[in-house]
């Protein structure tokens, strides 16, 4: 179906967000789900993005303002704990960056190519001065 | 199914399965997509959705993609107010009939549309829903501009805005009309339920789109959206934006119950002056020119005054 163009189309074809039948979408995660070929998780905009955020776990209080916030749903949260950034979707805004809350942050902005281990180990200290 | 969905905290509303997906065209930094999730992750029912024309419908159905994990139309500019109106009533007529499928799910009808689609070229519609009282929430994203289609200017651009139809120059300072009165206009429909909403206060969006869920009849949110591309400030800056509209009191949050009944929902602590808001936008960075600051004076004024009105109408509950 993915590969039909746009005006290749019978009248009343139907394009499906998963494949099969799932009775409570609203209760089932995203790792769970069948998805299909014509919905857009299945899609990337990891190269929209010039600088990446890096998710440092080791001072994240998990308060979920960064899943709350992130327009792209990208900020993937299992059991009210913060787990990591889904790269696949992530746009580079850094809407996460500002409202996190912890001194240091518990994320921080990125080039893109930058590595990440290696901006792990080198992460700013906390920061005195700040309330 | 039917009975609503426990949200007290952040850390219990993060454990939402989100059914909007990633990967949308909308740009980096727009808070469309915010407010969509705190909607949708507002109730676990089924949804019936429509989205009129407007930037979240050209960024969330390109083919061969589509964002949307529920049954979701989109006809044209004017009519998704209309669309979902429709579905229901067929859903209502089934179910007096008997031949619904599955009766004991209880779906939520709700229509997303920008300002252009919801002042402008789509009231008309949303008008004739609410006068025939279809049990339907109209979302409004209010990034004031018609963004999707280069930042032209809508009735709910703000005085002083510059866009490409109203540019500001030598001769002009932008926009020279005052934003509608929505609010007041669709709580005059008699509507039950008509709010005020910005993505930053969360918990009050929630609240209030829960309670939009609980009554029956026609409900109108009006949702501030900030938008990067078109008020030209820094993706990363979408929630300091909308701290700033909350606080200076640009965007009062309110609502209004039975067309009678306002409550204010959200007194800042320490109101902000209203130039910390223009300031952070290059839309309106023409104004603190000499020859246009009196407008920020103006704009001050503004606020001020409406500020007082939704307070009196609080006090005297007409």
């Amino acid at each position: 179906m993915a590969n039909t163009g746009w005006d290749e189309f019978e009248i009343g074809a139907m394009l499906r967000s998963f494949d099969g039948k799932i009775d409570d979408i609203a209760g089932t995660l995203q790792e769970d789900r069948a998805y299909s070929q014509n919905n857009s998780f299945v899609a990337s905009v990891a190269d929209w993005r010039i600088e990446k955020p890096v998710f440092n776990k080791d001072f994240c209080i998990d308060c979920q303002f960064c899943w709350i916030y992130c327009p792209d749903i990208s900020i993937i949260s299992r059991d009210k704990k913060m787990i990591g950034v889904d790269m696949d979707h992530c746009k580079g805004c850094g809407i996460c960056v500002e409202v996190c809350p912890t001194n240091p942050k518990s994320l921080l902005m990125f080039p893109e190519h930058a590595d990440e281990e290696a901006e792990l180990a080198k992460w700013p200290e906390k920061d005195e001065e700040k309330k | 199914m039917s009975e609503m969905k426990k949200i007290k905290n952040l850390k219990e509303f993060s454990t939402s399965a989100d059914r909007f997906e990633g990967a949308n065209l909308l740009c980096p930094g727009c808070a469309h997509s915010i407010i969509v999730r705190e909607v949708l992750n507002a109730t676990n029912d089924d949804l019936v959705l429509s989205a009129s024309t407007g930037c979240l419908e050209v960024c969330t159905a390109v083919y061969p993609y589509t964002s949307w994990d529920a049954s979701w139309i989109h006809i044209g500019f004017e009519n998704g107010s209309t669309a979902v109106a429709g579905a229901e009533a067929m859903y209502n007529a089934l179910k007096k009939k008997g031949r619904l499928k599955q009766p004991e799910r209880n779906p939520k009808f709700i229509s997303f549309a920008g300002d252009g689609a919801s002042y402008d070229i789509g009231f008309q519609w949303i008008s004739g829903c609410f006068e025939r009282g279809h049990n339907i929430m109209h979302v409004v994203l209010d990034n004031e501009v018609y963004a999707n289609t280069g930042g032209q200017r809508s009735s709910s651009t703000p005085i002083g805005g510059s866009n490409t139809t109203t540019p500001a120059g030598t001769h002009s300072y932008g926009e020279k009309q005052n934003k509608k009165d929505m609010m007041a206009i669709m709580a005059a429909h008699g509507g039950p339920y008509v709010a005020q909403v910005s993505p930053n206060k969360w918990k009050d969006m929630v609240k209030k789109i829960q309670h939009g869920f609980s009554v029956d009849g026609p409900v109108f949110i009006n949702a501030a959206s900030q938008c990067c591309t078109e008020w030209k400030f820094d993706p990363k800056d979408t929630m300091h934006l909308a701290d700033l509209s909350t606080d200076t009191l640009a965007w009062p949050l309110y609502e209004i119950i039975d067309g009678k009944e306002l409550n204010i929902t959200y007194r800042p602590k320490n109101v902000i002056p209203v130039e910390e808001y223009l300031a952070a936008q290059g839309r309106f960075k023409h104004l603190f020119k000499d020859e246009y600051k009196y407008l920020i004076k103006e704009w001050q004024e503004r606020v001020d005054s409406n500020w007082a009105y939704l307070n009196r109408r609080e006090e005297a509950r007409v």
